[in-house]
C-alpha cells in the first residue's frame, strides 16, 4: 500500500468507526446502521468484483451466484444439520472455490462477450437449482429461522454488533486485497488486463491467474453470503438472482472498479440508493437501475473516483 | 559440467523445418535454421515474410502446425509463452504492447516475473520473504532501466512515453526477464536517426553481456552495422543466410527486394 | 396400446421441440445480424422478442386490430425500438471498451424489461393464434396450428435474410463492414447506416420471434432474458455469425429442452439449454459449423 492509501485506510476506518454514533442518536437515520450491515456484506462481494473486473479485466455476470452458494451451505448446514456456523462458512467458501475452478478453468480462456455470457449462464444455472432443488433449499419459499452468529463465544444480537463485526471483515479483506494488488501478483492481474499476450511472453501464466483471481472473488462472495445467512437468517433464491450479479457489478462500476476505494464508496451508495432511497420507486427501481448503469457506463466509464483523481494523458502509440 | 561444454556444437535455438499455416495461408513453409550463441542475428524480409510469424512461434504465442523448436536442445515448441519466457526467451513486440497505464518502473517490474515466486497468500498476507522478494524486484528492476538509460521517466505512465522511448522500455521489460535469448521485432520501427543509433548500440551492449539476439528489422543500415548473421525469409520461405557481406550482394535477395517488393 | 401411447409422447415431445427450437433460431439469428456487423454480442436481444410479443398483445387486444395487422404493427414498433437503441446508445459508445459495451446493451435491457413492467405489468399475456381450428392430429400427436405459423414464418425470415445477404447490395455492403470497416468505409460504403441498419433488422426478427411464440406460451415482461441466453446458446453451437447453423442448433436446443422436460425433470428444463451452452462454449466455442481457424480471428 502507498503511503496516500494508508491515509485513506485510517480515514476511512475512523469514519466506518464513528458512523453508528453519528446516526443512531437521529431517530430518522438510525436505522442506517443497518443499511451499513448490508453495504458491508456486499462490499465483501465487491471487493472480489473488483479484482476479478476492475483489475484483472476478466467479466463475472456469476457473482450472485457464488454469494448464493456460500448463503446456502451455511443455511442447509447450520440449518438442517445444526453445524456450527464458522464451520459451514469456510465448508462454502470451499465449495465456491471449487466450483469457480471448475468452471473457471474452462470458461476464463474466453474472453468479454463470451465470458460474460457464459458466467451469466453458470449465474443462471445456480439459481435454478436453488429453486429446484426443494428438499435440500426450501425451493422458491426459501428457509427461515436460521441460526445467527456467536463471535468468540458473544452473540451478535444487536446490529451495532453485527456492524463492526462485518466492517472489521471488510477492513481485513480490503488489507488482503491492497496487497495483493501492490505485489507481483497484482502487477501481473494489471498486466493481464492491459496486455494479455505481452503479460503470457514475460512469463505471467495468465490462465492460471486468471482462474486464481476468479477462485478469489468467489471466496470473497461466498464468505459474504454465509454472514448474509446468519445476518438475516432467513434466505431465498431471489436475492442470488441475475439481477443481483448486475447490481454487484453497478456498485463497482458507480465507485470505479479501478481502485478497490471506488469498489466501497460505490457499494455504500448504492446499498443506501437500493434499501434505502428507490422505496419511492417500489419495483420500478429496476428502471432506475438500468438508467445508471446505462449513464455511468456512458459517461463515466471510470465511476465516481476518476472524479477526484488526475490521469496523466496517455499516448496510444 | 555444463550443457554446452557436453555439446560443443549445439545452436542456442534450432528450427527444424518451422511450418505455420492460418486457414489457407501458409505463413511459414518450413524453415531450418540454427541460432548460435552469444551474436546479433539479423531476420529480414519483405513485409508478410513471415518474420513476425516466426517469432510468435518462437516464443510460444502460435503453436507451429508442423516442424520442431529446439532451446538449449529442448523441444520448446507448444509450450505456453510463460513456460518459454522461463526457459530463457524474451521479446519485444513490432506494434508497441506495453502495459501502458502502469509506470514505467511497474512494467520492467512484471519482467521480473518468471524469475521471482510469491504467490496470492504470501502476497495478501505479507510473508516477510515476499517483502524481501518485493525490495529485490524492485532494485533489479531500476537496474535494467538504468541499462537501457530510462532511469528519469521511470514513474511516469509508459503510454505517456514517446514511441522512442516506449520501444526502449520494452526492451528492458525483456531484459528483466533475464534471457539468454532476446527476440526484438523491428525495434527501430518509428525511431528517427539518432533513436536508431542509440538503439544500435544497446544492442550491442546487450550482446555484450552474453546474450544472443535476435531481431527483425527493416532499416538495413542498422542491421548491416550491427548483425553478425542474417537470416533471409521470403513468402515464409528461408532464402538465404551469411553474414552482412555475403547478403549484401546475394543475387536472390537482391531480386527479392527489388523484384517482389 | 402402450407402444403407441408411448411413440405418440415421443413425437408430441418432438413437435414442441422443434416449435421452440425454430424460435430460439430465430433468436439466435438476431445475435448473429449484429454480431456480423459489429462484433457486438446485444445482451438485450431476448427483451426484442419479449417486446414484440408485448406490442402484438397491445395492438390486437388494446387497439382490436386484426392479428396480422398486430403482427406487422409489432415487428415495426420493435424495429424501431432497435433503431432507436443504436441511435441513441450504441452510436455514443462507440469507443467503449467492451466491458463497458457488455454493460451497456446490459443497462438497455434492463431498461426494455423495466418499461415493459411498467405498461404491462407482471401478469402473463395471452393473444389468439394467427388462424383459429383444432390442431393436426398426426400419429396420435397433436400439433397446434400455430406450431405451423412458426415453421412458416422462421422459413420466411431464413430466406428472405439468405436473399437479402446474398443478392442486395445493401445486404452484401452490411457483410462488407463486418469484415473490414475501415476498408469499407474506404469504398465508400456508410458503416454507420449498416450498424444501425443490424439493430433495427435484428430486433424486427426477435419481435417475429415473440410474436409467433406468444400464442402458444404467452408472453410477460420477464421472459426476455432466459429466451435470449437460450438463443444465444443456440448462435454460438450453429457457430456464431452463421444463420444455417443458428436454425440446425436452435432446433437441437430445443429438442433437448422439450425431451428434458417430457421425460426428465420439467423444473430443470431450462437449465438444460444453458448446459449446452456453457458445453458450447467451453469446448467448441466456434460451434458445430465454424472453423476454428476463423474462430480464432474472432474476439472471444
Ligand atoms: N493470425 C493470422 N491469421 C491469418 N494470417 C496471418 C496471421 N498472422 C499473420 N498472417 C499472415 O502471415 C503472413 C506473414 O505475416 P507476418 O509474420 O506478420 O509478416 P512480417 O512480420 O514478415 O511482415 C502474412 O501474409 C499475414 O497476412
Ligand atoms: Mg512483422
Amino acid at each position: 500500500m502507498t503511503r496516500k492509501d494508508w491515509r485513506i485506510f485510517l480515514l476511512t476506518a475512523l469514519l466506518i468507526a464513528a458512523f453508528p454514533w453519528m446516526v443512531q442518536p437521529v431517530k430518522a437515520v438510525s436505522h442506517y446502521v443497518d443499511v451499513m450491515v448490508f453495504a458491508g456484506i456486499f462490499a465483501l462481494v465487491c471487493l472480489g468484483v473488483t479484482m476479478l473486473m476492475g483489475y484483472a479485466g476478466q467479466v463475472s455476470m456469476a457473482q450472485a451466484a457464488f454469494f448464493g452458494i456460500g448463503a446456502y451451505t451455511s443455511a442447509i448446514l447450520t440449518g438442517r444439520f445444526a453445524l456450527d456456523p464458522w464451520l459451514a462458512m469456510p465448508a462454502g467458501a470451499s465449495l465456491a472455490a471449487l466450483v469457480a475452478w471448475v468452471v473457471g478453468i474452462p470458461a476464463l480462456r474466453l474472453k468479454g462477450h463470451y465470458l460474460a455470457m457464459a458466467t451469466l449462464g453458470f449465474g443462471v444455472i445456480v439459481h435454478i437449482i436453488l429453486n429446484e432443488e426443494v428438499e435440500w433449499t426450501g425451493g422458491p419459499s426459501g428457509m427461515a429461522d436460521l441460526p445467527g452468529l456467536h463471535v468468540l463465544g458473544w452473540k451478535l444480537s444487536t446490529e451495532l454488533a453485527w456492524y463492526y463485526f462485518v466492517w472489521g471483515t471488510v477492513f481485513l479483506a480490503l488489507l488482503f486485497c491492497f496487497h495483493v494488488l501492490h505485489s507481483r501478483v497484482g502487477r501481473a492481474l494489471r498486466a493481464i488486463h492491459e496486455e494479455e499476450s505481452a503479460a503470457e511472453a514475460m512469463g505471467v501464466p495468465t490462465a492460471r491467474y486468471k482462474v486464481q483471481v476468479f477462485v478469489l472473488s468467489a471466496v470473497l462472495a461466498a464468505v459474504a453470503g454465509s454472514l448474509y445467512t446468519h445476518f438475516v437468517t432467513c434466505l431465498n433464491p431471489s436475492s442470488f438472482n441475475l439481477m443481483w450479479s448486475i447490481r454487484f457489478i453497478l456498485m463497482v462500476m458507480v465507485g470505479g472498479m479501478q481502485s478497490l476505494w471506488g469498489a466501497l464508496l460505490g457499494t455504500v451508495l448504492m446499498t443506501f440508493v437500493g434499501n434505502e432511497w428507490l422505496h419511492v420507486f417500489a419495483e420500478f427501481e429496476i428502471l432506475v437501475y438500468g438508467a445508471i448503469l446505462l449513464v455511468v457506463a456512458l459517461f463515466l466509464p471510470k465511476g465516481l473516483v476518476s472524479l477526484f483523481t488526475r490521469k496523466p494523458i496517455v499516448h496510444n502509440a | 559440467m555444463d550443457e554446452r561444454s557436453k555439446r560443443p556444437h549445439a545452436a542456442l535455438l534450432q528450427l527444424r523445418n518451422v511450418q505455420m499455416q492460418f486457414g489457407g495461408v501458409t505463413a511459414l513453409k518450413g524453415i531450418s535454421y540454427d541460432v548460435p550463441s552469444g551474436i546479433v542475428q539479423a531476420v529480414i524480409g519483405p513485409n508478410g515474410a513471415g518474420k513476425t510469424t516466426l517469432f510468435h512461434c518462437i516464443s510460444g504465442l502460435l503453436t507451429p502446425t508442423a516442424g520442431e523448436i529446439l532451446f538449449r536442445g529442448l523441444p520448446i515448441g507448444g509450450l505456453p509463452p510463460h513456460r518459454i519466457a522461463g526457459l530463457g526467451i524474451s521479446r519485444t513486440f513490432q506494434h508497441v504492447a506495453l502495459f501502458k497505464s502502469m509506470t514505467v518502473l511497474e512494467n520492467v517490474m512484471i519482467g521480473r516475473h518468471p524469475r521471482t515466486f510469491s504467490g496470492f497468500w504470501s502476497a495478501g498476507l505479507r510473508f516477510p520473504r515476499m517483502r524481501r522478494e518485493e525490495r529485490r524486484i524492485l532494485e533489479e528492476a531500476g537496474h535494467y532501466l538504468e541499462f537501457v538509460g530510462l532511469s528519469g521517466e521511470r514513474d511516469l505512465p509508459a503510454g505517456a512515453l514517446p514511441l522512442g522511448k516506449q520501444k526502449i522500455l520494452e526492451i528492458a521489460r525483456a531484459l528483466a526477464t533475464q534471457p539468454t535469448l532476446l527476440l526484438l521485432d523491428e525495434p527501430a520501427g518509428g525511431l528517427n536517426m539518432r533513436e536508431t543509433e542509440e538503439l544500435g548500440e544497446l544492442i550491442l551492449r546487450i550482446c555484450e553481456t552474453g546474450i544472443t539476439v535476435t531481431l527483425v528489422e527493416h532499416d538495413m543500415n542498422l542491421v548491416m552495422e550491427i548483425s553478425h548473421r542474417i537470416l533471409v525469409i521470403h513468402y515464409g520461405e528461408h532464402l538465404a543466410t551469411g553474414t552482412p557481406e555475403e547478403i549484401k550482394d546475394h543475387p536472390a535477395v537482391i531480386e527479392a527486394y527489388l523484384g517482389g517488393g | 396400446m402402450d407402444s403407441f401411447s408411448l411413440g405418440s409422447a415421443l413425437l408430441q415431445y418432438t413437435v414442441s421441440g422443434l416449435t421452440i427450437g425454430v424460435i430460439y433460431a430465430l433468436v439466435a439469428i438476431g445475435y448473429n445480424i449484429i454480431y456480423n456487423v459489429t462484433e457486438i454480442i446485444n445482451f438485450a436481444q431476448g427483451e426484442f422478442v419479449m417486446l414484440g410479443g408485448l406490442f402484438a398483445v397491445f395492438f390486437a387486444q388494446s387497439l382490436h386490430l386484426p392479428i396480422f395487422l398486430a403482427f406487422v404493427a409489432a415487428i415495426g414498433l420493435t424495429g424501431l425500438t432497435g433503431f432507436a437503441m443504436e441511435r441513441l446508445v450504441i452510436r455514443r459508445a462507440r469507443s467503449s471498451t467492451v466491458l463497458s459495451l457488455i454493460i451497456i446493451t446490459i443497462a438497455v435491457s434492463i431498461l426494455l424489461k423495466g418499461t415493459a413492467m411498467f405498461w404491462w405489468g407482471k401478469n402473463p399475456y395471452s393473444l389468439p393464434p394467427f388462424s383459429s381450428g383444432r390442431p393436426f392430429i398426426v400419429l396420435g400427436a397433436a400439433i397446434q396450428r400455430q406450431a405451423v405459423w412458426i415453421f412458416a414464418v422462421s422459413a420466411i425470415v431464413v430466406v428472405c435474410l439468405t436473399l437479402f445477404f446474398r443478392r442486395s447490395a445493401y445486404g452484401k455492403a452490411m457483410l462488407a463492414s463486418a469484415d473490414n470497416p475501415s476498408a469499407a468505409r474506404m469504398v465508400g460504403i456508410p458503416v454507420r447506416q449498416m450498424v444501425l441498419l443490424s439493430f433495427t433488422l435484428s430486433a424486427a426478427i426477435g419481435a417475429a420471434a415473440g410474436v409467433s411464440i406468444t400464442p402458444i406460451s404467452l408472453m410477460e415482461y420477464d421472459r426476455g432474458a432466459l429466451l435470449g441466453l437460450k438463443g444465444f446458446g443456440a448462435a454460438v453451437l450453429g457457430g456464431l455469425g452463421q444463420f444455417f447453423g443458428a436454425l440446425v442448433a436452435g432446433i437441437v436446443l430445443g429438442l433437448a429442452e422439450s425431451f428434458c422436460a417430457g421425460y426428465l425433470s420439467s423444473g430443470y428444463k431450462d437449465a438444460v439449454a444453458l448446459v449446452i451452452l456453457l458445453l458450447a462454449l467451453f469446448f467448441k466455442p466456434e460451434g458445430l459449423f465454424g472453423s476454428r481457424e476463423a474462430a480464432k480471428l474472432k474476439r472471444f
